[in-house]
């Protein structure tokens, strides 16, 4: 099946919730995965994915939901004819700014946080992403988009 | 949910003759990897290591924290005025490190023989 026109115009959802526990991210990785193939997405695009949306998965359970388990991590992964959005939504306030570009050379000499590449390596592997904070200070998230090729003649 | 990091260190010498310490990573780098990744390399003589190859051919998966945790062994080593290189990495963990800058402070070889030739 060609995957784009096998999933039609209307966007097909996939829904996966998580604990906020290190290391179910990968959970999500894999959905993801299995939904960019369906679609057709090359595979180095789909390791793009994997890794953007395993950090965004992360970012949701350390910062939006403070590894506290009781709290869980939504992934919705929408499928549609020019590409896959990934929303993961957590129970943080959301971001007021992004945090500044990762400097290798900084992080080496001590003058910046070996850590701190998760948003960088976001925004660096997908078309877009955006971070939205939630109403009422709850129910964050960053929405991934990751489109597909189009089509060669 | 996230597998054990397993490491392990062997001694070789390259084809120039300069003594080479690998270190063999198997499983995820994330952050539960800390003594996988730095305890490993903390664990090297200073005086006699100057040559590090990193071995990341039994690695799936490599997280921003596990980033963390190798850059961390780079700026040890850097302190320490040992020379680090790596290998195994899969394309796509080619193209994260290079986009995170690793590659100015390790070069990067595709196997362990062109690493090893090039010591």
């Amino acid at each position: 099946m060609s995957g784009v026109k096998a999933m039609g115009a209307k966007p097909t959802t996939v829904e996966v919730r998580l604990p906020s526990r290190l290391g179910y991210e990968k959970v999500a990785m894999s959905t993801a995965a299995a939904v960019a193939k369906l679609m057709g997405f090359r595979e180095d695009r789909v390791e793009d994915l994997k890794t953007a949306v395993a950090e965004a998965c992360i970012n949701a359970m350390e910062h939006g939901n403070r590894l506290n388990e009781g709290l869980s991590v939504g992934v919705v992964l929408s499928a549609g004819p020019e590409g896959l959005e990934v929303k993961v939504i957590d129970d943080g306030k959301g971001l007021r700014t992004l945090p500044p570009k990762p400097d290798i050379d900084r992080k080496i000499h001590g003058e910046e946080d070996p850590r701190g590449m998760g948003m960088f390596l976001i925004q660096a592997l997908v078309d877009e992403a955006e971070w939205v904070a939630g109403a009422n200070g709850k129910s964050s998230y960053v929405r991934l988009v990751i489109r597909l090729d189009p089509p060669t003649q | 949910m996230q597998s054990e990091t397993k490491s392990r260190v062997d001694q070789l010498t390259s084809p120039a003759g300069h003594p080479v310490s690998v270190l063999r990573f198997e499983g995820d780098i994330a952050s539960t990897s800390k003594d996988a990744v730095l305890g490993t390399y903390q664990g090297l003589p200073k005086q006699s290591t100057k040559l590090i190859l990193l071995d990341f051919s039994k690695v799936d998966y490599i997280n921003s924290s596990g980033i963390a945790l190798v850059i961390q062994l780079l700026i040890e080593a850097a302190n320490a005025g040992q020379k680090v290189f790596a290998y195994g990495l899969s394309p796509h963990f080619t193209k994260v490190f290079t986009m995170v800058g690793i590659t100015k402070y390790a070069g990067l070889f595709p196997g362990q023989s062109e690493a090893l030739a090039a010591l």
